[in-house]
């Protein structure tokens, strides 16, 4: 029962990566770029839910929604500011700016709301659910967290597969140039892919911190960098691969420190990680490389 | 390809302005006309310079991103303690020069083994699962060193891991890092190490070597065709860098009161690395000006409180939106004609 109970955990822990690492990869599929603020962009819609939800005592489907319309914005903006004009540099130039916007965004949050944690209001307070006579104990927040991956897993990749824009958006990670020439707006896809991330960010913020109520402005970066270890673990650039990435690195996280070494959970985590490389070196589901001479 | 003559003269220069600047700092310190601050990060400008250009040996000499070169510069801060404290206590070896020399040594002697261990696997990968795994490693390394206790009884030294119950005097205490340490770097010691790395890498890339490890850089299958051995020159940079990184840590590390290991976080690689792109990729003078610059600079923005770091970070992003502007590119090749940057072209293919 305990393993069940962990395993449940890690499932949703892992949902909530899965989510983040979707942003991670569907960038990267199309830009080909590391956007490193991403974990930041987390931040900074949930701290905007939790503004709406403790200083204008919003209800919560509509603290939800001005925050996934601030963050679609803040995105999209990003994108326009700091990556369009480096679409011709070099992918390093990219990371470095990539991480100065991640500062930015932390210090601009630092500003406004402040170093203290603040304590994320219970939002979804669905009560649990008890099985086996008791004997398992299932909170609220953890199912809710497992549904809204299932769901957002199923739209995604209808949306990629059926829609005119899903199609665009294969299109251009594929090859750019050909997209344009097809007639395809290059620049509105990007633009596209970074407000679905972003939007995608803002629902990764309110379960994250319904999980952990903690909210400060690094809030965003420790489960940054695993949704990307969990992007890369899945095989970057594949949607179905961070879903698959995401939830195995939440459940090894959970059982490694539950069984192994609470202090180790993390070097465990990334110990898989690098065990998974050595074996596929492009992921679980990503596609191999062939070099051309 | 730069000239054998034009290459002298940038490394004369190099040196040249390195000794210069080390003599009017140290007659300076001797007047006491040096504010403070200033004075207090020379040693930590020594370690993150030789940082910089061991990562530039990483990064822009043999073209892999490393985003874990933090892990090795915390590898080589907490041996070059515990052996300073050991030497110490265990031996009574007062003299604090032969002490941080042995330290620095073993510093990065542990860090280089760590780094052959950790690049016969790593090296394998290529482009962005190669620089994951660094970030890994580098995270495992942090969380690792979290659980380590060490401490010295006589002369025989006491490992623990995650059981802080050892007899003697604690060097290492988990979590709380490195605490008491003894500080006995110099900003000569800084400046000597300074002058070593920069002697071991503008050799090493102006060798045989060095040429084969850019060879396998610009076209790793040309260079394989070529009959070089690619694996062989990779470790070789990977291994210095890792290396030169150990020894930078001991160093900063024994400038040091406390350390904590969470200290060499993968914010610490990133700023390394923006050290080496806001230099110039593969410019080892532009390393160590980056290096030092941004080092001060936070400093130097301390009237601005607590927009401090704020305007570090949009000063850093215009950096790099106006130095990769086709038109402020394309100004700066008609001010100095001749003007190359091939290792960003070469990282571009």
């Amino acid at each position: 029962m305990v393993f069940l109970s962990n395993l449940v955990n890690g499932v949703s822990l892992g949902s909530i990566y899965a989510i983040i690492a979707l942003g991670y990869t569907m960038v990267y599929g199309i830009a080909k770029m590391l956007n490193f603020a991403h974990g930041d962009v987390i931040m900074v819609g949930a701290y905007i839910i939790f503004c709406a939800a403790h200083y204008w005592q919003l209800p919560f489907p509509a603290a939800l929604l001005i925050a996934m319309l601030v963050s679609t914005a803040l995105g999209i903006t990003i994108e326009k500011l700091a990556y369009k004009p480096l679409r011709q540099a070099t992918s390093l130039a990219v990371l470095i700016t990539a991480i100065g916007m991640s500062y930015l965004l932390q210090n601009t949050a630092l500003l406004i709301w402040g170093a203290n944690p603040k304590v994320f209001p219970d939002m979804l307070n669905i009560g649990s659910i008890s099985l086996f006579g008791g004997q398992l104990l299932i909170k609220g927040e953890t199912l809710i967290t497992i549904l809204v991956n299932i769901v957002i897993m199923v739209a995604l990749t209808l949306f990629i597969s059926r829609s005119r824009m899903g199609k665009a958006m294969r299109c251009v990670s594929e090859d750019k140039g050909a997209a344009e020439l097809m007639g395809i707006n290059v620049n509105t896809t990007i633009s596209v892919t970074f407000a679905i991330g972003s939007a995608l960010a803002a629902v990764a913020g309110l379960l994250l911190c319904s999980s952990y109520p903690m909210l400060q402005p690094t809030t965003g970066s420790m489960p940054g960098i695993k949704a990307f270890t969990a992007a890369v673990f899945g095989g970057i650039g594949s949607i179905p691969g961070a879903m698959l990435g995401g939830v195995l690195l939440g459940v090894i996280e959970i059982l490694g420190k539950a069984y192994i070494s609470t202090e180790l959970g993390d070097a465990i985590v990334f110990a898989v990680l690098i065990i998974v490389l050595l074996v596929r070196p492009t992921g679980l589901l990503g596609k191999p490389v062939r070099e051309k001479v | 390809m730069k000239t054998k003559k034009a290459r002298l003269i940038t490394n004369a220069v190099t040196y040249g302005v390195l000794i210069a600047l080390f003599i009017i700092l140290t007659v300076m310190i001797n007047n006491k006309s040096i504010t403070r601050t200033l004075k207090g990060q020379l040693i930590p400008i020594c370690s993150w310079i030789v940082m910089a250009v061991s990562l530039n040996l990483v990064v822009g000499i043999s073209g892999e991103l490393s985003l874990g070169h933090a892990g090795f510069m915390s590898i080589g801060a907490f041996s070059g303690i515990v052996i300073s404290g050991w030497l110490l206590n265990g031996f009574g070896m007062e003299d604090t020069t032969l002490r941080l020399l042995l330290a620095i040594i073993a510093g990065g002697l542990i860090a280089g083994i760590f780094g052959a261990l950790i690049g016969i696997p790593v090296l394998r990968l290529r482009g962005d699962y190669l620089a994951i795994v660094t970030l890994a490693f580098g995270e495992i390394i942090k969380n690792v060193m979290n659980c380590v206790y060490t401490s010295v009884e006589g002369t025989t030294l006491h490992f623990g891991f995650l059981n802080s119950a050892l007899p003697g005097t604690l060097l290492l205490n988990g979590p709380m890092g490195a605490v008491k340490v003894k500080a006995i770097s110099t900003f000569t010691a800084g400046f000597i190490l300074v002058m070593v790395t920069l002697v071991i890498v503008l050799n090493l890339v102006n060798s045989r070597s060095g040429r084969a490890i850019m060879a396998a850089r610009d076209n790793r299958i040309a260079a394989e065709a070529m009959g070089i051995n690619i694996t062989k020159y990779k470790m070789m940079a990977f291994v210095t860098a890792a290396a030169l990184a150990g020894m930078a840590g001991a160093l900063y590390g024994l400038s040091m009161a406390t350390l904590v290991p969470t200290k060499f976080s993968f914010n610490e690689s990133i700023n390394v690395l923006v050290f080496v792109v806001l230099g110039g990729i593969g410019n080892i003078p532009g390393s160590i000006v980056a290096a030092t610059a941004l080092t001060i600079l936070p400093e130097t923005l301390r009237f601005l409180q607590n927009y401090r770091m704020l305007a570090y970070a949009i000063l850093l992003i215009l950096v790099m939106l106006l130095s990769n502007n086709p038109m402020v590119k394309n100004l700066w090749r008609r001010l100095i004609p001749g003007r190359k940057d091939n290792g960003e072209e070469a990282l571009k293919a």
